[in-house]
């Protein structure tokens, strides 16, 4: 898999983010292993410590294995005022599990985030690369169950 | 070209993505074709239509109908009674009681004059409004040194928030001498509240690359990145397909227009840091570091990408470039007010009917901006406050409604215009609950490069959580304020410096929202 990447890419230190979304992407459970960060590490010729740097700095990289569908809610102003906590509050029940952890089953991982500059639409969340709005606990329990049972 | 008698307009951005606006497309296309419809009516997709809040929409030439809301049994009724016996469908034509008033405002549009209007995926629409005039008119008849002095003599500021003018930023990039030069466009759209950027990518691309090409032929670039957040998918498509259209064309490449100018675009996509929309901090970013911003001087327009000099501009600003070249400064400062030429592209949302967008003239009031471009206030809702630009921006109230939104206007009431967010809060909103939600966002998007943001950031965010939860006292208040303004005076970067507004308004502006919440024990 690796390999496949690093054809696309240029040995530069410039396309580092680039090399790790695309590794991020290809592994099922959406995180950046310690042997990822190696073999990034061989190819570009930089330091563990650099790549870790920037790894733990941008809010859409993960170290720890997370579920097959990340949810992102926006707990920014605009959607903490249309009730993003409510929506929350809503997730966390129905998941059963806390802010960034990921379900038993390994289906979802819930995960807060700033704001996705879709606010004409708050209350907002990402599910992967799709986006929900105008989000009301109705919609999030039938958003939730079309993932559960594996229509997406 | 083809004559149809009727046009179909379809928004396609994010909120309609997610409300399944292509297969209700991929049917009504199918549905024309079965009536035989489909060589009098054209569907064409488009950018956004202007408002938020209503799914699936399209707008009807020349009826000039718009559609909301639309659900796929609903293309079968519309073929049937609109597009075939020529009765629009009440039923699902937006409610007039809110479109009466509104404006799209498009004979003052000069970034959104494209959008909603042609296909942002079609290059042959751009160049058929007048696209790429300007940078033809740039390649093959004016010197760089010209252009810098005509966006000097416009008026332009920086539309990212800081308000820098435009041409001065230019100028101080344009003399130097150096094998290579870049521009980078800033489409790092992470103020909280502002999806401007977005929306103007997404309904027309080219009029971005269009300003990007005069920025680069000004100060001598051979070479421009956009950078733009990784959750703009639908931007960097449309950008993608727009640069290599551009480039099929020969409006980019080498010699372009046989002038000798070469030039290429480049899309750089960014991983989630609200910082990275400080210009060092994106440079950091695009060379593949942490996000942090860098010391200044030197300044990028002297030593920015790779150590080479470089001008950053937001989107807005870039956009603003090719009418400006067109049609002369002086047509551009007839836009706006003395000290604030052009317009702005707000974005509204909140308590209002049609949270959306719109591009007024500078100095048009927020009360006009909300009653006339936002549908007014949610009904049996009154006005309280407005947050305007975005996290780092200021908590208005009403005695501020009739403030003229320009940069010395709001000065005087030391506001800011910002990003052009307007978070509209009504009655029932407490400003505590507001200025948590702020400083919880700061807390949480601070670097931690220098100590000042890291630490300040985590206290202002205790401070306010302590009040939050009846736990304040009335101390708390002046201590929210005053490490704030240490903040504001010690804070490496924009984002260290910022959280002082907020704080300083909302507290202001609504004190006894704060009082009540610390006496009620």
């Amino acid at each position: 898999m690796y390999e496949e990447i690093f054809e696309k890419y240029t040995p530069e230190k410039e396309n580092l983010i680039y090399i790790l979304h695309e590794i991020q992407d290809a592994h099922p459970q959406h995180y950046i292993s310690e042997e990822a960060v190696a073999k990034v590490a061989e190819y570009l010729r930089i330091g563990l410590s650099h790549i870790y740097g920037v790894l733990t700095f941008y809010t859409m990289f993960s170290t720890k294995p997370r579920g097959k569908n990340i949810i992102r809610l926006c707990e920014s102003p605009p959607c903490f005022l249309k009730g993003s906590e409510n929506i929350l509050r809503q997730l966390r029940d129905l998941l059963q599990v806390k802010t960034g952890e990921t379900t038993a089953d390994g289906i979802f991982t819930l995960e807060l985030c700033a704001c996705l500059g879709v606010c004409g639409n708050a209350p907002v969340m990402m599910i992967n690369e799709d986006v929900y709005g105008d989000l009301t606990e109705e919609k999030v329990e039938n958003i939730i169950n079309s993932y559960k049972g594996g229509e997406k | 070209m083809k004559f149809y008698r009727s046009h179909i307009l379809i928004g396609i951005d994010d909120a309609s993505l997610a409300a399944g606006v292509k297969e209700i497309e991929a049917l009504l296309r199918n549905e024309l074709q079965k009536n035989n419809l489909s060589d009098e009516i054209n569907i064409l997709e488009t950018g956004t239509l202007g408002h938020f809040g209503t799914g699936v929409s399209m707008l009807v030439y020349p009826e000039q109908v718009t559609y909301v809301n639309l659900k796929k049994e609903d293309i079968f009724e519309i073929v049937e009674e609109h597009f075939l016996k020529g009765r629009p469908l009440q039923r699902l034509i937006l409610d007039r009681s809110l479109t009466q008033n509104y404006d799209f405002n498009y004979k003052r549009r000069i970034v959104l004059s494209n959008s909603g209007v042609i296909d942002p995926e079609n290059i042959d629409e751009y160049l058929g409004a007048g696209g790429y005039e300007a940078w033809e008119k740039a390649l093959t008849t004016m010197k760089p040194n010209e252009l810098v002095d005509e966006v000097k003599a416009s008026g332009l500021k920086g539309r990212g928030g800081a308000g820098f003018p435009a041409g001065l930023k230019w100028s101080f990039t344009a003399p130097i001498v150096a094998d290579q030069k870049y521009v980078v466009v800033n489409a790092d759209e992470g103020e909280p509240g502002t999806f401007k950027d977005r929306l103007i990518m997404e309904g027309d691309p080219h009029k971005l690359l269009e300003g990007v090409m005069l920025c680069a032929y000004a100060i001598g670039a051979s070479k421009a990145y956009i950078y733009i957040r990784g959750e703009y998918k639908l931007c960097i498509h449309r950008l993608e397909i727009a640069i290599a259209a551009a480039r099929e064309y020969g409006i980019l490449g080498n010699n372009i227009f046989g002038s000798g100018f070469d030039l290429d675009i480049f899309i750089k996509v960014g991983a989630g840091a609200y910082v990275c929309g400080e210009e060092t901090a994106l440079i950091e970013s695009m060379e593949g570091n942490r996000g942090t911003p860098r010391s200044k001087p030197p300044f990028p327009g002297v030593a920015g990408a790779w150590q080479k000099p470089t001008v950053v501009n937001n989107v807005e600003t870039l956009a603003n470039i090719p009418a400006i070249i067109k049609n002369g400064a002086k047509w551009f400062a007839a836009h706006g007010v003395d000290g604030s030429t052009g317009t702005k592209v707000y974005t509204i949302m909140g308590d209002v009917n049609l949270p959306g967008l719109c591009e007024v003239d500078m100095g048009t009031s927020l009360r006009t901006i909300i009653q006339q471009y936002a549908g007014g206030m949610i009904e049996g809702r009154t006005f309280k406050a407005a947050l305007v630009g975005g996290a780092a921006g200021v908590f208005l109230n009403d005695t501020l409604l009739d403030v003229h939104m320009d940069y010395n206007s709001l000065r005087e009431y030391a506001a800011v215009l910002g990003s052009g967010a307007i978070l509209v809060m009504s009655d029932t909103v407490d400003m505590v609950d507001m200025l948590w939600s702020v400083l919880r966002f700061f807390r949480h998007e601070s670097c931690g490069k220098c100590n000042p943001c890291s630490k300040g950031t985590a206290l202002l965010f205790k401070l306010i959580d302590g009040i939050r939860k009846g736990k304040g006292k009335d101390s708390d208040l002046e201590q929210l304020i005053k490490v704030s303004n240490g903040m504001q005076k010690t804070s490496f970067c924009a984002l260290g410096q910022s959280p002082c507004m907020p704080i300083a308004s909302a507290i202001n502006n609504f004190r006894q929202d704060f009082l009540t919440r610390i006496n009620v024990k």
